[in-house]
């Protein structure tokens, strides 16, 4: 692959201090945010989060009340959509309706000026890069939801844009061709090397493809990482809360600082923030049962309780642990058919473990 | 799972009894749709049929065809066939050329608002015909309001005639058929999917090419629609070119009154009447396949 070229055409993205108003709330408020040249970052957050705001206020589709957008050293703020030469798949596809595939394909071709043979060739080109060979004179209506996908896709990238935008594209697809298209995504850029912004709700679905994350909330960024830091040390609540399951578990201080639940300390790293209250987050995948011979006290915080719920999901089984009156504790693990321990009883008492170097903490309070 | 051949064949439980199920609720189907067939064919069979049966009579009573050559004979017929065709053409351009922006604009508020403006341009459609065409009459007279304000504002200097004659039969007809022609549009307007237009800047169109290569061919089924049931209800129009053309705008339909009033001859104007009928239908045929507008006339599947 001849990376060289390709990455040229690849430009960073600098946003700052964006701010959008819909009445008086804020969509966006004052985002700043850095995108690599090249990379793949998706934007994640709830609806009404800001995000599909952001990305639509990067291809020109809304108009923000202050702020900066540059791609490269060009300021685009002001630049009219037709003239940003960004790629853009839309969570409708917004495919032509009134135009065959191909057709589809070569409009940005059209405008551009490239006409004949070579319009011909790239959309070609673009066809097969999305595996729909010799479907070009096919309607739009007699596409299924897969197809139309891919046809948005080679639409928004077969006349070389600088940057990649995407609304959600794959939320109107099932869940295995959702699983598909995700890898078949990730190629595609690795591929094209363009600078990708990506918008979902699906937290799996950032995990998997992106780059970097960045988590969104009420308009503001609450994180930007990378999906291995971004689920693993999460900031806040929020992103502990939003990306994965996580129970969470109220700390104390002992008389050294040290933050304790009930009696064993978790962590002495933290005594620096006396003031702030924290929290333990435990994803349910971390824990473990504890056999009397597996045990190592050393590095492991063990929970006794009794089970409150369990069920039995094929690939994993998820157990409701009560530890006391309030807290309660949530756990997974993998199923194996012979294992007769796959099929706990409610009331049963049980240990878990968790490993030292999988704890998380969070200080309690979102807004820091 | 495979079915033995053999029991296939056998019917199976109840299939009798569903079957006769089925074939009764098709027939009580059938049987509410009677009133409306006994209602046309009393109204528009029977009548057209008579009308299409004394076509063929001749002057002595007996079957003829003389009342279709004097079509040939007398200019007044063929002149009446033209004026008629001109005004209806005529009529639909000015109604697709207020219509389009008025219908554009409509499908681009939002839907509530749309709503309330679109009462403004049905509100019309629930006066009488005949209040509409003499308000009109009084509007464009020589001494009418129009014609007042333009001589007091020195737009002009002494009354121009804008009624009794081509231009005031276009006027009024243009106002009464824009609602055929915006409701359509406006329809098919509303259903073209407003990410499509962003895609298309997205894609590099300026807004000028974006509707011309993305939104008006979406809109265009919604305009042959509008434009069709436009012209096809000019062809046959009586009162206003009757009121506001003054005599100067005779139409088939003014043509048929004369011949009736005048000279009593059925069978003349019957044989007017077929021929616009046969018109009326070639043009809905032709225009049909030119446009292939099976989808847009008979509602989108």
């Amino acid at each position: 692959m001849n990376a060289t070229l390709q990455d040229q055409s690849a430009l960073p993205i600098h946003i700052q201090s964006l701010t959008k108003k819909y009445d008086r709330l804020f969509a966006l408020n004052a985002v700043s945010l850095d995108i690599r040249s090249g990379e793949f970052l998706t934007l994640l957050g709830p609806s009404g989060s800001g995000k599909t705001t952001l990305l639509m206020a990067i291809a020109g589709f809304n108009r923000p009340d202050s702020g900066s957008i540059k791609f490269g050293d060009e300021e685009v703020i002001l630049k009219p959509p037709h003239k940003r030469n960004v790629g853009m798949v839309f969570q409708s596809y917004a495919l032509f309706p009134h135009m065959s595939v191909a057709e589809n394909i070569a409009f940005p071709l059209k405008l551009r000026g490239i006409k004949g043979q070579e319009s011909t060739d790239r959309v070609n080109q673009a066809l097969a890069t999305v595996q729909l060979e010799g479907l070009g004179e096919r309607g739009i209506e007699q596409l299924s939801g897969g197809q139309r996908q891919r046809v948005a896709l080679a639409r928004a990238f077969v006349f070389k844009p600088r940057i990649l935008l995407m609304d959600e594209p794959l939320s109107a697809l099932d869940k295995k061709l959702r699983d598909q298209m995700q890898i078949e995504l990730k190629n595609l850029h690795e591929q094209l090397g363009v600078t990708t912004v990506y918008v979902t709700h699906d937290q799996r679905e950032a995990l998997t493809m992106s780059d970097r994350i960045v988590v969104i909330n009420d308009g503001q960024l609450c994180q930007i990482d990378t999906p291995h830091a971004i689920y693993n040390q999460p900031v806040d609540r929020f992103v502990a809360d939003f990306i994965g399951e996580s129970t969470m578990l109220p700390l104390t201080r002992n008389n050294s600082g040290d933050l304790v639940y009930i009696d064993q300390i978790i962590s002495s790293k933290n005594s620096t923030s006396v003031n702030t209250e924290a929290l333990l987050v435990i994803r349910p995948e971390r824990l473990f049962v504890i056999n009397e011979s597996n045990i190592d006290r050393e590095n492991t915080i063990v929970f006794n309780g009794k089970v409150k719920e369990f069920v039995f999901q094929g690939d994993t089984a998820f157990v409701v642990l009560s530890i006391n009156e309030t807290d309660t504790l949530s756990f997974r693990f993998s199923t194996d058919a012979a294992a007769a321990d796959n099929y706990l009883q409610i009331g049963q008492p049980l240990s878990v473990g968790l490993a030292r170097h999988n704890v998380i903490v969070i200080p309690k309070d979102t807004n820091q | 799972m495979s079915i033995p051949a053999s029991l296939v064949k056998e019917s199976g439980i109840n299939e009798q009894s569903l079957l006769r199920q089925s074939s009764r609720e098709k027939r009580l189907l059938l049987s509410l749709a009677t009133p409306a067939v006994v209602a046309i064919v009393a109204v528009i069979v029977i009548p057209v049929g008579w009308l299409f049966y004394l076509s063929f009579i001749g002057g002595d009573g007996q079957f003829s065809l003389e009342n279709y050559q004097k079509m040939f004979k007398y200019k007044s017929y063929a002149r009446a066939f033209a004026t008629t065709f001109q005004v209806s053409i005529l009529t639909t351009l000015i109604c697709i050329l207020l219509g389009y922006p008025l219908a554009y604009f409509l499908a681009s508020l939002p839907s509530r608002l749309a709503g309330l403006f679109m009462l403004t341009v049905l509100l019309p459609f629930w006066t009488s015909l005949l209040v509409r065409t003499y308000a009109w009459l009084a509007l464009l007279q020589k001494k009418g309001i129009v014609n007042e304000l333009g001589l007091s504002m020195g737009l002009w200097d002494e009354p121009i005639k804008l009624v009794h004659n081509m231009t005031g039969t276009l006027i009024g007809m243009a106002h009464i058929m824009l609602p055929f022609l915006v409701l359509p549009l406006y329809s098919s307007m509303r259903k073209i999917d407003r990410d499509l237009m962003q895609a298309a800047s997205n894609l590099g169109a300026t807004p000028i090419q974006a509707f011309w290569r993305v939104y008006f061919p979406l809109s265009r089924s919604g305009m042959v629609a509008g434009s069709l049931i436009v012209f096809i209800l000019c062809l046959g129009f009586y009162v206003t070119p009757a009121v506001l053309g003054g005599g100067r705008v005779i139409m088939v339909a003014t043509q048929i009154t004369a011949i009736l009033e005048n000279q009593f001859d059925w069978g003349a104007a019957s044989a007017l009447g077929v021929v616009l009928l046969v018109a009326t239908l070639v043009v809905l045929f032709v225009a049909t396949r030119v446009f292939k507008l099976d989808v847009a006339l008979f509602g989108n599947k």
